[in-house]
């Protein structure tokens, strides 16, 4: 990057780290997400029973020394796997969210750059696509492509790539209002590289942002998902389907059900935080 | 005077009468019920309804002997051919359409020729149905079954208004009218349908509710939740988990009932390309895991010990067990040196098709977990019922984990299972022995020539076991303690004769 | 401002028309046969043949999209494979329903969201205004079928206070109706209370700031009179924009609330018509949906235009 560019200097990303940091909640967003990443990332190495392994003389235990989070339906750890549970719903967001960004940014680039015929074909499509409402485009779709915890990821994914194509169209266009993008064009730069140098900049920070809070519902409706049977299929543990099995054992087990809530609640604030804080860090009118 | 004495009187005995009888009775069911037309119908559910809707041409005894209920008796003919059968005399349906020998033809002639029909396989034997005279009736047929007797006490053998059945088509369903102690009132889907007294009933003494509403509550939780707070006044299908609470709960009393189906897993023995595997070919895998299966353990730790372990089509409590099979005990040796034997000292996997709800994910995870201890690493593949049923039907399946909720008539729980062709034999599993001894079981009426049969394919199929049977479910109706006389079926129905609910 | 609602309308016609295009394709891709998945236990091949035959699931899928959106425009969308019943008797049989949990729920929105965003947007900087927005983030970021579940064990199982599943009929026993769906319409609204509450934080700061205020200020106004009748007046016009926008996802969001609970309104009807695989029902609702959704935008259009003044006299 060249010294003498207005644009890419580095001050301004240093104020918005400052920012951030200063950002209460945000960090405290960021250490809740932080924990539940390394919980999820550690799980092989941590000190905790096999999350399959079951003991038939130990059904539905509540909490003891031995198992501080109770046992299961068939006699596993809870605690066990809520920790391998982290992985699913963590990367049941992350994926999701990743399928939506890489289909809904270009599209929304193409749809607001572009114009014409091709903005009116994918704008009403994802008119049409929002007007549907999320869950139940994603329990279709995830009905459609079978249950299991990959398909959850696609279906969220597209179902929540609308929202990634209206928000980088909208940045488009006010970015292509510009001054210097106009100018730009006049001087005949070529379009990828008005793209990548111009408009890709602008549109990341609330892309970023959006991100960050889709997470959070990605993750709720990979949970609601699984909670549906949709999701995470058994044996292995996705804190949806935990809840799932568990609201047939509420008065014998409240703990099974307790658990995985309360994690779900604690990632999805964690990642509201951030997302947030991020907002307001990216934020130019606000100082 | 007089009269005026009389009316009084009376009005007074019916207000007391009223509070005797609590003017509402609430079932709640585990799900919605299908189309409320008894030709068109396949869920369990709907059957219950129909219990207080529509009076059967006779029914059956908690011991599983059958009773006159519309028919007041019957006989074979000699040679097995024709069954006649002489009518209940002053029976109406809810619309005033008189029930006669012609009601019995035309209901007979529906169940075969309405094109929507679900019961044409059940009447395939009748070849024709004849008037003898208003109140007598007889049924021809081409060569005995000795089912169909069984087939008259359940949809097959219900009774439609020809009437209401003429003019509603195949739209029947919507305003059902049969004979029943109570009639159509109305239906809100997922909610609830009501039932109210049909005051003209042949057997009116014995019922002492003015409605029945029926309500769909799939959560168990929430469906005892209701009865607790006297939402409701009984509940079918307690889940077994939920009985210490039940039992606990002194206002709440348990009835139950081992039913007269089963669970297992079917194997894909011939169904197309996927037939052709290890699973499908060997039979000695098939034994392998039915000996690596603790149903004890497996009964105890899914359903507190509630259900009743199986590995036969009947229930050990049914006449027709072959008591020569009894359930093994779980035998890991001999699993593992089943395996070897077949060429896998070492293990075999194992895809298994499950419905991805929590009781069948529950119990295959269980399987899971003791079969692995054999050498049998079980993938669990979960899918939504829809997609099971037509992978099985589609022969996309290497085991597939699925159930039967049973039929009176041992037949309806081997025959098209077990028969090359048979319309639910998704394993397409065939002997020609086996097909030779079910279809003679159809043929005779006698139990122990009947008996004889079953148990010599139960030899062969023990052997083969295309169907690794597991366990059978017991109904458990949870109710009210003022709810007295209600009596316990295994064809899991809700009977409401002589059912009274005091306060 | 007639025009502009006239070319909103037009605009939504083509959307209209490819969600039926999606909601079709998408029943058409599930797996799984729908006359199979109804006939349960009862199979009879040459049955099932007539009932495809009968719904015109043999037909090439363009004819089956024709045929379907034709009946539509006439008012008719089929009969549910599994009752026999109309699609659109079921539709004005459970809208109700739903709509009684929505409007519930949205009242209960507005009670807390509004006070709340003010009182945090008055006291901005404040331990009250940082609790407001912790408590109303957590509302946002609670599962609403966890809270639900938690619910019906404590309040109903436990605590036998009030009703665990159900619904009762506005008409028949309004205090019962309204008991049995306070908890359902608690779930629902905890989300839409948050998001309220920080909409109207937000847009209340931003009038807070503005010139006018200042000026109400500087007359000496008394500081109540200044934020009830200045700021708020002004900051309604998001507001309710908001409402009505939200109104359309808290149709979506009773999906789960109305599973859990089981009221049987729109969202357990189509979740139950998904796994039935009862594409008529299915097909309908997302449809009516959807629609109903669009409108709900249009209107919010509508009311934006109509509340804010400096558009109206434009």
């Amino acid at each position: 990057m060249s010294i003498a560019d207005p644009i890419l200097t580095r001050r301004p990303e240093s104020r918005v780290w400052k920012k951030f940091r200063a950002h209460k909640s945000a960090m405290l967003g960021g250490v809740l997400v932080a924990f539940f990443v390394l919980i999820a990332l550690a799980a092989p190495i941590l000190p905790v029973p096999d999350p399959a392994a079951t003991d038939w003389g130990a059904v539905r235990k509540a909490p003891t020394a031995a198992h501080p989070f109770g046992t299961d339906e068939i006699g596993r750890d809870v605690l066990a796997r809520m920790i391998w549970g982290a992985q699913a719903s963590l990367l049941a967001g992350v994926v999701s969210v990743g399928i939506a960004v890489l289909l809904g940014v270009p599209l929304g680039i193409v749809a607001g750059y572009f114009g014409g015929w091709t903005d009116a074909v994918i704008s009403r499509c994802t008119e049409a696509l929002l007007a549907a409402p999320f869950l139940i485009l994603a329990i279709a779709l995830a009905a459609f492509l079978g249950p299991s915890l990959t398909n959850a990821m696609i279906a969220i994914g597209l179902s929540a790539t609308p929202i990634f194509i209206r928000l980088t169209r909208g940045q488009v266009l006010s970015v292509k209002a510009e001054d210097y993008v106009a100018s730009a064009r006049a001087i005949g730069l070529p379009t990828p590289k008005i793209l990548t140098r111009y408009i890709f900049p602008n549109v990341l920070p609330p892309v970023l942002v959006q991100a960050t809070l889709t997470i959070a519902t990605a993750i709720i409706a990979e949970a609601s998902l699984s909670f549906l049977g949709l999701g995470q299929q058994p044996p292995a543990p996705s804190w949806g389907s935990m809840l799932n099995t568990a609201k047939n054992f509420l008065n014998q087990a409240p703990w099974m059900a307790m658990w995985p809530g309360i994690a779900i609640f604690l990632v999805v604030l964690g990642f509201n935080l951030l997302g947030d804080g991020l907002r307001d860090a990216l934020d130019p009118r606000e100082h | 005077m007089n009269a005026f004495k009389t009316s009084l009187l009376a009005g007074l005995l019916s207000a007391t009468a009223l509070t005797v009888q609590a003017a509402d009775l609430r079932i709640a069911l585990q799900s919605d019920a299908d189309v409320l037309d008894p030709d068109q119908s396949r869920t369990f559910v709907g059957r219950i309804v129909y219990a207080s809707l529509c009076d059967k041409l006779v029914d059956i005894t908690p011991e599983l002997e059958l009773i006159p209920q519309l028919a007041t008796g019957w006989e074979w003919s000699e040679d097995g051919k024709s069954l006649t059968m002489t009518l209940r005399e002053g029976v109406v349906f809810h619309d005033g359409t008189p029930f006669n020998a012609q009601a019995v033809a035309d209901n007979i002639d529906r169940s075969q020729n309405l094109e929507e029909s679900r019961r044409k396989s059940e009447l395939k034997s009748v070849t024709g149905v004849d008037v003898v005279d208003d109140y007598t009736v007889r049924f021809n047929m081409a060569a005995p079954d000795a089912t169909l007797l069984a087939q008259f006490a359940d949809r097959s053998g219900m009774m439609v208004s020809p009437t209401a059945a003429t003019a509603a088509g195949a739209d029947f369903g919507l305003n059902p009218v049969c004979s029943g102690p109570f009639s159509f009132k109305e239906r809100v889907a997922q909610d609830r349908i009501a039932l109210e007294r049909f005051p003209d009933y042949w057997n009116a003494a014995e019922i002492h509710f003015d409605s029945v509403t029926f309500l769909p509550i799939p959560d168990t939780t929430v469906r005892l939740a209701n009865l607790q707070s006297g939402d409701i006044d009984m509940l079918e299908r307690l889940a077994a988990t939920d009985l210490a609470q039940a039992e606990g709960d002194g206002g709440i009393a348990v009835e139950r009932a081992v039913s007269l189906g089963y669970q297992g897993i079917t194997f894909n023995v011939a169904n197309g390309e996927k037939g052709d595997n290890p699973w499908g070919n060997d039979k000695r895998l098939r034994q392998a895991l039915s000996h690596a299966l603790d149903r004890d353990a497996i009964n105890q730790v899914v359903f507190e010990g509630a259900f009743a372990p199986g590995n036969q089509p009947f229930p050990p409590t049914s006449p027709w067990y072959d008591a020569d099979h009894p359930v093994p005990a779980r035998d890991v040796d001999k699993a593992k040196a089943l395996l070897a034997e077949a060429g896998y000292p070492d293990g075999i996997d194992l895809e298994v098709q499950v419905p991805n709800t929590t009781v069948p994910l529950q119990l295959m995870q269980v399987v899971q977990a003791m079969a692995a201890e054999a050498g049998i690493r079980i993938e669990i593949t979960s899918k939504e019922f829809a997609t099971l049923l037509a992978d099985q039907s589609a022969g996309d399946y290497q085991a597939s984990q699925i159930g039967w909720s049973g039929r009176v008539d041992p037949d309806g729980n081997i025959h098209q299972f077990m028969t090359t062709g048979g319309g639910i034999n998704d394993s397409h599993y065939s002997d020609p022995k086996v097909d030779e001894m079910l279809n003679a079981a159809r043929a005779s009426t006698d139990f122990e020539a009947r008996k004889a049969e079953y148990d010599g394919a139960r030899d062969v199929l023990i052997e083969d076991m295309p169907i690794v049977y597991l366990y059978h479910q017991t109904w458990i109706w949870a109710l009210d303690t003022g709810l007295k006389g209600f009596t316990p079926y295994p064809d899991g129905m809700i009977r409401l004769e002589g059912v009274t609910l005091e306060n | 401002m007639l025009s502009f609602i006239l070319r909103r309308i037009l605009i939504a016609i083509p959307t209209i028309l490819l969600i039926s295009v999606f909601v079709f394709s998408l029943q058409k891709l599930l797996p799984g046969d729908p006359v199979l998945a109804m006939a349960g236990e009862e199979r009879d091949p040459e049955v099932l043949d007539y009932l495809r035959e009968k719904y015109r699931l043999n037909d090439p899928v363009p004819v089956q999209y024709l045929t379907w959106v034709g009946n539509a425009l006439r008012g008719d969308l089929g009969i549910s494979l599994r009752t026999n019943q109309p699609v659109t008797e079921l539709i004005a049989e459970k809208l109700p329903v739903t709509i009684q949990l929505a409007v519930m729920a949205i009242l209960f929105a507005l009670v807390i969201g509004i006070p709340a965003g003010i009182i945090s947007a008055v006291k901005k900087g404040t331990v009250t205004d940082y609790v407001a927005n912790i408590v109303a983030l957590s509302g946002l970021s609670v599962p609403n079928f966890w809270l639900g579940i938690m619910l019906i064990l404590l309040v109903s199982v436990r605590l036998n206070l009030l009703p665990a599943s159900g619904y009762v009929p506005l008409s028949e026993d309004p205090v019962k109706s309204i008991t049995t769906m306070l908890m359902p319409a608690f779930v629902l609204g905890t989300a839409l209370a948050a998001t309220l509450m920080r909409h109207t934080r937000s847009a209340m700061l931003g009038v807070l700031k503005s010139d006018y205020v200042r000026t109400a200020r500087a007359k000496g106004l008394h500081e109540r009179r200044v934020v009830l009748k200045h700021a708020f007046r002004n900051a309604l016009t998001p507001i309710v924009t908001l409402t009505a926008l939200l109104f359309g996802e808290l149709i979506a969001g009773a999906v789960l609330t109305e599973q859990i609970f089981t009221i049987p309104g729109f969202g357990k009807l189509v979740v139950d018509a998904v796994f039935n695989r009862d594409y008529a029902v299915v097909q309908g609702i997302v449809l009516v949906t959807a629609v109903g959704f669009i409108v709900m935008n249009l209107l919010a259009d509508v009311a934006y235009v109509l509340l804010n003044p400096r558009l109206r006299t434009a």
